[in-house]
């Protein structure tokens, strides 16, 4: 079964991923796709259910702000181990848009060679691919303990003084 | 040399620990065949026709005599004693053993080398001018920008999956030299009507199944802002490269797709959003940057030498050497040696750790500790004092590396092709000796004048035959191993594509074929003086067409 990590611990998960056509519950944490959003945000935004969402990683999210940065979650896909196309939206979401709430990676690609460069990009939870040991997932956020990015100038004694 | 610190150094020395752990879970079974195959990739690592190949990062192709003593070390210790570099100033092994290859990592990183990047869909290796810092025609000394862009690239967590790979070329001379217009963004740096530093950019240049020459994208981008557009090209690539279709995924597909002007606003909306912050460079960054290069001390007194002239009218051999591998140094009273790395019976590009210890001590000796790599797969000694030449010439010949051919016929480029390469349609290496014997003469050669042959063994472009003066492509012919033979490609400031003869020629007419069209330039050209290429694009594809073709119709 997948697990839910946050820093290296297990979290229990408690929001619903609601399929596509299922019946939303009244109260709740749910998760919805994109798609289902767009065609039913009057039904389920209606206060008592808190709604995050999944996104597909061809979304260009910086069109969608005004419906994703108030969001308590942001489900982003990783359908295969080497699309990373939602490397990019993380990082625009949470670096240049300031987007505050969960931000979820998911899928295929949340497995421990990639975790770190996730956390680098903004996302905080990882729901781990089924096959994932978490105790070697939360070691791995501690592979490389020095890193060029986001600003190689404010490192590596280039500014001096800004070490 | 760019010296790493302390910082550099820990990066370099995790990423050896990380890796061996891959590799570790991966022989355990822990690790899936497709996921370790993407994570060793991203590490230089194929799994070759026979053995993993290993591809080793070269950065703007500069070596410290050090290093190369430690790829001799590698050579020998984990190979069967040589190594081949690359059309990328680059070096592969062709013979690790899987297992090994950390050891080989924790090697290198103790002279501040590493595999970082050299293969998978990332930003790959950074290359550059191999002349650059000593070449006459040079507006300053790109490397600084290099190690700024590699720095930059190094495990860029959001470039690290990217549609496909992605590879990045600075020239900062008159001539190009770093073949800029053939990568995915070329560079080069220019100075303004006001004075001002700063670049032209094209992107979209590539090689392979669909080549392109680069288009500019930007004709001045402002030298403070370099970081920040290269982020936000590869941002408008990550989201919107093509990922279902391997031979459509390059950079080159999405600007012809979208339609230059479309891509240059896509890039420019996302590089005001950024070109503010933090990525802009500051007064002092570069100055920062070029303190951590090694300065040479050139002596003044140099030029007084009178020995390397009389030794030029002395010894005719020498004269030969000289008119072909040496360049025009920038300071006075020193040369610039080219290290031939084309000798019949050996594949180009190929080197022995022997040659290799040897070259570096040549190099601690004469050109202060310093060598390159070209991409025509040669090496440069690049600091010479010109009374030092003859002796060095001496050395480099006792060591089979100083064959008078530099930009000649027999200077050809190749890639490993079917001897080693998984994906090739036909031999390279062979059909190089055959050429090789065919104009071993090198009066014959020196009569020809300055030619690039450029042989591929498969689409896949390595040997960027596309931009060969003369290119040749191995292709498959019901299992046969045919090639096709292109004319007037060039990788420099007049860049273009190669024209197909028409059809490909059996593995026993492919030489041949090359010495029919020598003798139709020969026949042809206006004076010595008009190179291969200038008379090709003079008279055109048909008299090339006429002769070699002649014989099924006669
Ligand atoms: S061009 Fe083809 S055959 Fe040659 S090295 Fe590249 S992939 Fe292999």
């Amino acid at each position: 079964m997948s697990l839910l990590i946050r820093d290296g611990a297990v979290l229990s998960d408690d929001w619903l991923l609601l399929a596509d056509g299922e019946a939303p519950p009244k109260t709740g944490k749910l998760i919805v796709s994109w798609d289902r959003w767009n065609a039913e945000r009057t039904d389920l935004d209606l206060g008592a259910l808190e709604v995050g969402l999944l996104l597909p990683n061809t979304l260009d999210v910086t069109a969608a702000l005004g419906d994703l940065l108030g969001r308590p979650l942001l489900a982003l896909s990783f359908p295969s181990f080497s699309d990373g196309r939602a490397y990019s939206q993380a990082t625009l979401l949470r670096r240049r848009h300031h987007y505050a709430g969960e931000l979820r990676a998911t899928g295929q690609a949340v497995v421990r060679d990639q975790l770190q460069q996730m956390r680098t990009c903004g996302f905080d939870t990882f729901l781990l691919r089924n096959d994932q040991n978490p105790e070697l997932c939360a070691k791995s956020f501690h592979d490389l303990t020095v890193a060029y990015q986001p600003n190689l100038l404010n490192i590596s004694g280039l500014r001096p003084g800004k070490h | 040399m760019y010296r790493y610190d302390q910082y550099d150094q820990t990066l370099v020395d995790e990423r050896v620990s990380q890796f061996r752990d891959q590799t570790e879970r991966f022989l355990a079974g822990q690790l899936p065949d497709e996921e370790f195959r993407a994570l060793r990739l991203r590490n230089g690592l194929y799994v070759q026709r026979f053995a993993p190949m290993l591809r080793i990062s070269i950065p703007y192709g500069l070596l410290a005599s050090r290093q190369l003593r430690m790829l001799a070390h590698i050579a020998r210790t984990y190979d069967k004693d040589y190594g081949h570099f690359t059309t990328r100033q680059n070096i592969q092994y062709n013979w690790p053993e899987l297992a090994r290859v950390p050891d080989i990592l924790a090697d290198l990183a103790s002279v501040q080398m590493h595999a970082i990047q050299t293969s998978g869909n990332c930003i790959r290796n950074i290359t550059s001018d191999h002349l650059a810092g000593v070449a006459a025609d040079e507006m300053l000394d790109p490397r600084p920008y290099c190690e700024l862009t590699r720095q930059w690239a190094t495990f860029h967590p959001e470039f690290n999956w990217l549609p496909r790979k992605f590879k990045i070329a600075f020239s900062a001379a008159n001539g190009d030299r770093a073949a800029i217009r053939v990568h995915d963004i070329g560079v080069q740096i220019v100075c303004n009507a006001a004075g001002e530093l700063g670049y032209t950019i094209y992107a979209g240049g590539g090689l392979g199944r669909t080549p392109i020459i680069g288009p500019m994208v930007r004709e001045f981008l402002p030298e403070a802002d370099l970081l920040s557009y290269f982020e936000a090209v590869l941002r408008v690539y990550n989201r919107l490269g093509r990922r279902d279709n391997i031979y459509k995924a390059r950079i080159k597909i999405l600007v012809k797709e979208t339609g230059l002007a479309r891509f240059r606003d896509l890039v420019e909306a996302e590089w005001e959003q950024i070109k503010d912050g933090e990525l802009r460079l500051q007064a002092g960054d570069l100055d920062a940057m070029r303190s951590r290069f090694d300065r040479f001390e050139y002596d003044d007194a140099a030029s007084l030498d009178t020995s390397f002239d009389r030794k030029l009218a002395q010894d005719t051999a020498f004269a030969a050497w000289a008119k072909r591998n040496l360049a025009v140094h920038r300071q006075p009273g020193y040369q610039i040696v080219f290290v031939s790395l084309k000798a019949s019976g050996v594949a180009p590009g190929d080197m022995t750790a022997m040659q290799m210890d040897a070259v570096a001590e040549l190099a601690d000796r004469h050109s202060f500790g310093e060598i390159r790599v070209t991409h025509d797969q040669n090496l440069v000694l690049a600091d010479v004092r010109q009374s030092e030449v003859y002796t060095l010439w001496q050395s480099l010949r006792d060591l089979g590396l100083a064959t008078p051919n530099i930009g000649l016929l027999t200077d050809l480029i190749c890639c490993p092709g079917l001897d080693f390469c998984s994906l090739a349609n036909a031999g390279s290496i062979s059909v190089a000796q055959d050429i090789f014997d065919l104009f071993d003469n090198l009066d014959d050669q020196h009569d020809i004048g300055p030619i690039k042959v450029k042989m591929s063994g498969c689409m896949n472009g390595c040997g960027h035959h596309s931009v060969g003066h003369i290119g040749i492509l191995g292709v498959d012919k019901k299992g046969e191993e045919w090639y096709q033979v292109t004319l007037g490609g060039s990788a420099e400031n007049d860049a273009s594509l190669g024209d197909r003869t028409g059809p490909s020629f059996a593995r026993d007419d492919i030489a041949p074929a090359i010495k029919k069209i020598i003798d139709v330039y020969l026949s042809l050209r206006n004076s010595e003086d008009e190179s291969f290429l200038a008379c090709y694009r003079r008279v055109g594809m048909a008299p090339f067409k006429a002769r070699l073709y002649a014989v099924e119709t006669a």
